[in-house]
């Protein structure tokens, strides 16, 4: 069934300590208990998680995938910016 | 028994209650939740969002889990499976409240019955943790956390529809009028209850109301409903005598086990 009057909500887990919450889906709730509800039924029924996000659609702003070239193309060239890039000296340690 | 790794219940033989009377009072218990989680089962795919759908089914498999544990250690003093126990009982047989067989009704009679079952049950749970009987306490130890979760659910829906819309408060208004007289039923104290009280197994049922009826208030005058008044208190489920839709509900549940017994999948 529609749901029109239940805003759109993204759920973030974290799935244990010392870990980062990360984004699993998102659900229809009403207000943000309800979405925090819907998520533990929904995302955590199988022991996933110890912690749960959640956060309206609408307050995410989000990169466009027009802009994806300019975005993130000019970072495929540098490979120096990786730490791979260089080679380490003999003799250094600790690195 | 002989793989202590395993932690699945259908491996493992539950000990075998030491008296009838505890054996029944499991029974009892085991059918309350066996009843309202077929009940709740109902509402699959007919739910108003289908991130309710999924957690009116989580609530339905904690109550049938629980129903499990409930049924095969009170079946086991007399030789009979949760399955026998379940499927092979005439409606006479059945020992639940009336309270957890009535119709779904609207979501509202669903929500505002769930509250009024659940508050119950944490507080009984609560209590039977100290039970002096083991198997019950490590049930209701288990069971408590899930049942938190029940309170903290139908709370929140309540208090929506109740504190709503002028049409969502005069329907769980509504919803509330029906369900209510059948909670009485939760804190009538019979025969068995008074012996399983004075063996230390269980909580007698009056004396869980005034905890129940705390709990249940706050959330009522929360979401601006009020107390039902009047005096008609329905009874007779833990005597067998059962309200008209549940000879459909048996019928529903019973069919597949009785049409092909054993069957398995």
């Amino acid at each position: 069934m529609s749901t029109p009057n239940s805003p759109l909500w993204e759920v973030f887990v974290r799935p244990a300590r010392g870990t980062n919450h990360v984004h699993v889906g998102s659900l229809h709730a009403a207000d943000a208990t309800l979405a925090l509800q819907n998520a533990r039924d929904l995302y955590t029924r199988r022991s996933e998680g110890l912690s749960i996000w959640v956060v309206r659609s609408t307050d995410i702003t989000a990169s466009s995938p027009e802009e994806k070239d300019a975005y993130f193309a000019p970072a495929a060239d540098k490979p120096y910016r990786h730490p791979t890039f260089y080679t380490i000296p003999d003799g250094v340690e600790h690195l | 028994m002989t793989d202590p790794v395993s932690e699945d219940p259908r491996d493992v033989l539950p000990p075998a209650p030491a008296h009838a009377d505890i054996a029944a009072y499991a029974i009892r218990l085991g059918d309350d939740a066996l009843i309202l989680s077929h009940r709740l089962s109902e509402w699959s795919a007919h739910s108003p969002q289908i991130e309710e759908d999924l957690a009116l089914a989580n609530i339905a498999l904690d109550l049938l889990g629980q129903a499990r544990t409930l049924l095969s250690y009170g079946g086991a003093f007399s030789g009979r499976s949760e399955d026998d126990l379940a499927y092979l009982r005439e409606e006479r047989q059945f020992t639940n409240l009336q309270l957890t067989e009535l119709d779904n009704g609207d979501f509202a009679v669903t929500m505002v019955r769930q509250l009024l079952f659940s508050c119950y049950q944490r507080e009984l749970y609560r209590d039977l943790e100290s039970s002096t009987d083991a198997q019950l306490a490590a049930i209701a130890a288990k069971a408590v956390k899930e049942v938190s979760y029940h309170v903290e659910h139908a709370s929140t829906w309540v208090l929506r529809l109740g504190d709503g819309t002028e049409l969502s408060h005069d329907r769980t208004q509504a919803a509330l009028e029906a369900v209510w007289p059948y909670s009485h039923e939760l804190f009538a104290d019979d025969e068995l209850a008074r012996r399983i009280a004075d063996r230390g197994v269980g909580p007698l049922p009056s004396g869980l109301r005034p905890a129940w009826l705390g709990a249940v208030q706050d959330v009522l005058t929360e979401a601006t409903l009020s107390l039902p008044a009047g005096d008609w208190k329905p009874s007779g489920g833990r005597k067998g005598l059962h309200t008209e839709g549940f000879g459909y509900l048996l019928a529903e549940m019973q069919h597949l086990h009785r049409s092909h017994p054993g069957a398995t999948w």
